[in-house]
């Protein structure tokens, strides 16, 4: 990554970088606001169904919100395990940048866990993606969708995560530093994308 | 590389925004207003925790303006998307109000 810096500095001296010293932090910034746009995709098209059926069951009955409630704030608090990560490497602390990042992926692993059992309950309880007991049927669809969508992000946030842990074991702390911020990125996403879920799926 | 050059927030501080804001989120959906107003408040708690998630977690607070040009690019997309699809749903709405009305509970917009 301070390759890529410096080639930046001499290829390009007269325009000023996007970001102080990383391409790849532009990289992941560009890869999000394009994720971002495929959430909000289909958060708007699930406002729109909604907003255009009759018998819309009412979320918060079907779906209840205490282990979802649970669940976002164990996403918050795996953010937060996540900077103090970035935090301690950038400290020279390479031990507990490992342990705050393995930390970050377990609240991931739980979160995703949590999200199975809520799916098999609900699906139990009749909930299935093409119809439900209580109206209608795209209210299946849009919560197994979205839902899934986003667990599929966290489930790759684990994997990223933890192959990240193996970057930051074999090289030096200033050397990883860099990975950890983008990974970090990406992880501070996902949980700002639960957060819209959370609010727009289960609140609202 | 890069290590001093980071201001850290208070991340402990913003943890506890974030955390406040949520039990605040559960909370308005219990307040005696009407469907309408709760649905405001929600929108704008949820923003205010990703403002503070972007601004702090992500950092953005501290990069570059073009940085943050790149973030907000989809928030701009994703407002015009809503605007794009209001029509089709007020249309509907007008077709489905009776229907609605026998359902639901009325008066939700």
């Amino acid at each position: 990554m301070s390759q890529a810096a410096a080639m930046h500095g001499a290829v390009e001296p007269a325009e000023s970088p996007l970001t102080p010293e990383s391409w790849g932090k532009l990289g992941m910034w560009i890869f999000l606001a394009g994720d971002a746009v495929g959430f909000g995709t289909l958060l708007a098209g699930y406002g729109a169904m909604r907003a255009t059926s009759a018998d819309w069951p009412s979320p918060y009955d079907v779906l209840g919100i205490n282990l979802t409630a649970l669940m976002t704030f164990l996403l918050i608090c795996s953010s937060v395990t996540m900077v103090k990560a970035l935090e301690w490497l950038g400290n020279g602390d390479k031990i507990r940048a490992q342990k705050y990042l393995f930390y970050t992926a377990l609240g991931g692993a739980i979160f995703v866990s949590l999200q199975a059992y809520e799916w098999t309950h609900l699906i139990h309880r009749g909930l299935h993606i093409n119809g439900n007991p209580w109206g209608a049927s795209l209210f299946g669809t849009s919560f197994f969708l979205v839902t899934g969508f986003h667990g599929l992000h966290v489930t790759g946030g684990v994997i990223y995560l933890l192959s990240i842990l193996r970057v930051v074991a074999r090289r030096a702390p200033e050397a990883s530093y860099n990975a950890v911020e983008i990974a970090g990125l990406y992880w501070h996403f996902v949980d700002l994308v639960w957060i819209m879920v959370f609010t727009f799926m289960y609140l609202l | 590389m890069a290590t001093s050059e980071h201001k850290h927030p208070n991340y402990m501080a913003i943890f506890w925004y974030l955390a406040i804001l949520t039990v605040v989120e559960i909370a308005v959906i219990y307040l005696p207003l009407p469907k309408f107003t709760i649905g405001v408040l929600l929108c704008a708690l949820a923003l205010g925790k990703a403002a503070l998630v972007a601004m702090y977690f992500m950092h953005l607070k501290f990069e570059t303006r073009t940085l943050g040009m790149v973030a907000i690019t989809p928030l701009l997309i994703a407002t015009l998307l809503v605007f794009v699809l209001l029509p089709d749903g007020f249309a509907v709405m007008k077709r489905t109000v009776g229907v609605k009305a026998a359902t639901t509970e009325p008066a939700k917009h």
